[in-house]
């Protein structure tokens, strides 16, 4: 058990940086918005293990249950979701202006168009 | 009704933007946030006093008690930031409308001023909560309102900004908020008031040190910190006019104000081992960012992203401030801190009445714009003058803290290099001074074309409050050095 | 058995994020995100947060792809071979740093799923005794949500508002403001979408109505306003995309939608400005009967009421801005 007891978050740790690494990795603005989604969904799996109680059941109150997980992430994460979902749709308006503007969502070909800004 | 005061200035401009969203006419929309902005700078003021006089206010909000519930607790750094935040969001706004309908098409202006209101609302937000969390929540509702505000500029460069902004912005946001799980994994509890009373408990843990690393990162990518201070010239310079004015005197302030917040009131750093090595990556980061960003200000041939890379050094000098470690080196940062939101204010409304009337910030369509826009011109070189830190201004006032909080610490050479600093600001204020007293190309002859008289008023405002916190300057001083005993003399307990 | 899911769970997911890493082409990517998406859904689900899991599956697996599919249709699903060289490198670096930190971070952590950590002996073990007497019902993640903790989910509804006047705001043509280009255009003939309409149809009903009992029912059981609104808005895009964008318009036009995104708002913060009248804290529902348990009810009834209305309108506006990018198109 003992090694088992980080194991969660290690894997929440790589799921971070795989998203992570697409958003400053990927030169397409879709897919680092892409990553950026990935990232943050694994900050929410980290904060849901954080409220983790091993044998306790949803935090609905019945009777004869006395163990329950906490609470309290789950009604952060509900409001992070909404953020994320929040930053998505306007980071993809962006991109939508930026291929009407330029004609291409990839990074490298964008910024051949300008001087850099 | 004094009682609700804590909460009114966030609340006002928070449920005025969607009644703002309500009104069809753009004019009644500039009109209804102006109305909103100006009320809620009166709170502020009102709150301000209160603060000043009584303490510390705290309030339930929901009238649950923290940490159960969120809390707003009020001290002299909360009032300083609400005031300075409020007091510049509001004169921006009364000064915008000349230059919002030169540069927001008809369709979008009603809208704009929504963001603007959210946007106001998000930051004030930021410097009054008690809770970590609904801190995030407030930090994304200014975030996303200012990613929109930036894409609102005039050309297609100003999209592509907007989107690094959100890249990087919401990288900072996601890295705060990992800090805040780690905290709140370690401590239970999300109350800012409660973290700083727990977390010196838990001694040197590993998690705590990882909690405030990811905090700093994301709060100084927000601050744009010098070497996370890449999105910033590209937003300030493509933004419209006003949106620059606005970020540039507001938005990094708070960025500074979290990152003291944290530091002191959340996780007593003053107390911790690593304190010192910090303070040394403080000073680095902000001796290196006076000098990259006051060097690449001088030779940029557009006066906007030169003043876009001006603020990049100013934030530095708060940043050498906070790093000095000291009571008087904090108190430094949070006068420069005032003082810079005003100068920044002055100088980026001038130059955006310099861009209503002359259509462009590049350095050779301003030749003569003295003779132009005199008054608009006076202002700008005035509130120069108070970046550079003549006495007599606002801005000698800050320097003086500065020098001597590092001269309280013997630290000789971060001495010079905050003189040799302020000396490359001349460098750049000088430049301006040339080209707008120059003689004009050719024989045009240049008609005499003022700001409109609502926007004048407000830059005539700002520049002389330079003036005045030049002389008077024990509102910014004692404020601060009150706040500053505060977090790090005041309550070892 | 729940550890072992735990882990086929966390592999899965683990595979997914490196599929996406490996994978050209925004299709595949937008699919695996969506995979990834129901993948946390279902974890969360295994770790007692149902709540969450319901509006990871709706927002994670639903909205968030969709949105993507329609920048897709607009922009083309090509994506260039990765950068190669020195930005691989760099990245790989800054990953790998980050990552170390975050395990180093890790080290002195309290066990996954110690029932002694702090997180769960502070504040939570008060809302899970509490709440029942003092809100009186049954669900703690409402009660947090909407009574505890209630300004932070104004400012999660501010959020959503945000997200709904910055995309408005960025999509709008700068000529005029787009509805009116949606109003005029016609239902295109000869739908290739018969099927699908008929069992659409059939299927939009009970979507709705499923959207009103997450509403009212989110005090008993997982769901709430947040969850109801994405719930409505799917049923309303799944309307626009089989009958077309014109026809759902004129069953609810985008300025009502509008209008009504910033009306969910209000109800919510007037909600809280009845509270400062009656000279309790903003957002204390105890004014707002004479029974604290029934105002409870009340406060978080009306509360959740804004938060539905507000997140079911600002997805329809915010669809409305993405899907008039494409169909009357340039073409």
């Amino acid at each position: 058990m003992d090694v088992f007891s980080y194991f969660n978050y290690w894997v929440v740790v790589v799921l971070m940086m795989l998203g992570f690494f697409i958003v400053i990795a990927r030169g397409n603005l879709v897919k680092k918005l892409i990553g950026l989604n990935i990232f943050q969904t694994s900050v929410f799996i980290l904060y849901i293990s954080i409220g983790n109680v091993s044998g306790g059941a949803a935090p609905i109150l019945e009777e004869g249950v006395a163990l329950y997980s906490n609470p309290l992430p789950h009604v952060l994460i509900l409001t992070a979701i909404v953020v994320g979902i929040a930053t998505t749709a306007v980071g993809l308006a962006l991109v939508v202006r930026i291929h009407a503007a330029y004609d291409s969502v990839e990074e490298s070909e964008i910024l051949a168009q300008d001087e850099p800004c | 009704m004094l009682s609700q005061l804590p909460v009114l200035p966030v609340l006002l401009p928070l449920i005025g933007a969607p009644a703002c969203a309500l009104l069809r006419r753009p004019t009644l929309a500039w009109v209804f946030a102006c109305l909103v902005a100006v009320l809620a700078f009166l709170c502020t003021v009102s709150l301000f006093t209160t603060t000043w006089q009584e303490g510390v206010q705290t309030y339930a909000l929901g009238g649950w008690p923290s940490p159960w519930g969120i809390e707003y607790r009020i001290d002299l750094l909360n009032a300083l930031v609400l005031l300075v935040v409020s007091g510049i969001g509001a004169a921006i706004l009364l000064a915008s409308r000349a230059s919002v309908w030169q540069e927001i098409g008809e369709t979008r202006r009603g809208l704009f001023y929504v963001a603007c209101l959210l946007c106001l609302a998000g930051l004030l937000g930021i410097a009054a909560t008690g809770d970590a969390f609904n801190l995030f929540v407030f930090l994304e509702i200014s975030s996303l309102s200012t990613y929109a505000l930036v894409a609102m500029g005039p050309d297609r460069r100003a999209l592509l900004a907007a989107y690094n902004y959100l890249i990087m912005g919401t990288i900072g946001a996601t890295f705060i908020l990992i800090g805040i799980g780690f905290l709140y994994m370690l401590t239970g509890t999300l109350s800012m008031a409660d973290l700083g009373e727990r977390l010196p408990a838990m001694g040197e843990s590993r998690t705590a040190f990882a909690a405030y690393a990811f905090i700093v990162v994301g709060v100084c990518l927000k601050l744009a910190l010098f070497p996370l201070h890449l999105w910033l010239p590209g937003a300030y310079t493509r933004a419209p006019s006003i949106v620059t004015v606005f970020l540039a005197a507001t938005s990094t302030k708070v960025a500074l104000y979290v990152l003291i917040r944290f530091t002191y009131s959340v996780f007593h750093l003053e107390f911790s081992q690593l304190a010192q090595a910090l303070d040394t990556v403080f000073i680095a980061l902000g001796v290196i960012a006076v000098f990259a960003g006051s060097l690449v200000a001088i030779f940029e041939a557009d006066l906007k992203r030169g003043l876009a890379y001006s603020s990049v050094a100013q934030i530095g000098f708060m940043v050498i401030g906070l790093g000095i470690g000291t009571v008087e080196g904090l108190q430094a940062s949070l006068i420069h801190l005032f003082n810079h939101a005003l100068m920044k204010g002055a100088l980026f409304l001038a130059l955006a009445a310099f861009i209503l009337r002359v259509g462009s910030s590049n350095f050779s369509s301003l030749r003569g714009i003295g003779r132009r826009m005199p008054l608009a011109t006076a202002a700008f070189v005035l509130a120069g003058i108070s970046l550079i830190g003549i006495p007599g201004t606002a801005g000698f006032i800050s320097k003086w803290y500065l020098v001597l909080a590092a001269a309280a610490q013997q630290q000789w050479i971060l001495l010079g290099l905050i003189l040799a600093g302020s000396l490359l600001t001349a460098v750049y204020i000088w430049r301006f001074v040339e080209t707008a007293y120059a003689e004009p190309e050719g024989d045009s002859v240049i008609q005499r074309n003022e700001a409109p008289l609502g926007m004048l008023l407000v830059i005539v405002l700002l520049a002389l409050l330079n003036l005045y916190f030049g002389f008077d300057s024990r509102l910014p001083v004692e404020t601060a050095g009150g706040a500053a005993q505060a977090l790090l003399g005041g309550d070892a307990s | 058995m729940e550890v072992l899911i735990d882990i086929v769970l966390l592999s899965l997911l683990v595979a997914t994020a490196v599929a996406l890493v490996m994978v050209r082409g925004l299709i595949a990517s937008i699919m695996l995100t969506s995979v990834y998406g129901l993948l946390s859904a279902s974890f969360f689900v295994t770790m007692g947060a149902v709540d969450v899991a319901f509006t990871e599956a709706a927002v994670g697996a639903g909205v968030s792809p969709l949105l993507l599919l329609f920048t897709v249709a607009v922009i083309g699903r090509k994506e260039r071979a990765p950068e190669g060289g020195a930005v691989l490198v760099k990245s790989l670096l800054l990953v790998v740093v980050t990552g170390a930190l975050l395990i180093v971070g890790t080290l002195d952590m309290p066990p996954f799923g110690s029932p002694d950590a702090p997180a769960q002996t502070h504040v939570a073990p008060y809302y899970l005794q509490q709440s029942g007497a003092e809100i009186g019902i049954p669900n703690v993640v409402t009660s947090v949500l909407a009574s505890y903790r209630a300004y932070d989910t104004l400012g999660e509804v501010l959020v959503i508002f945000t997200a709904g006047v910055a995309v408005i705001l960025i999509l709008a043509s700068s000529s005029h403001r787009g509805s009116a280009r949606l109003r005029n255009a016609t239902v295109p003939d000869g739908s290739p979408h018969t099927i699908l309409q008929v069992v659409g149809k059939i299927l939009i009903p009970f979507i709705l109505l499923f959207a009103f009992y997450v509403q009212f029912h989110g005090e008993y059981g997982p769901g709430g306003g947040f969850q109801a609104g994405v719930i409505f808005a799917s049923g309303v895009i799944l309307y626009g995309l089989l009958f077309g964008l014109p026809t759902v318009c004129r069953v609810l036009p985008p300025p009502v939608m509008e209008v009504l995104a910033a009306l969910g708002v209000l109800i919510f913060g007037l909600t809280g400005v009845m509270s400062l009248l009656n000279g309790a804290p903003f957002l204390d529902y105890s004014v707002l009967a004479d029974d604290p348990v029934t105002a409870q009810h009340i406060g978080i009834m009306v509360i959740e009421l804004g938060v539905g209305i507000t997140v079911a309108s600002v997805i329809t506006a915010i669809y409305y801005a993405f899907a008039n990018q494409l169909e009357p198109g340039p073409n």
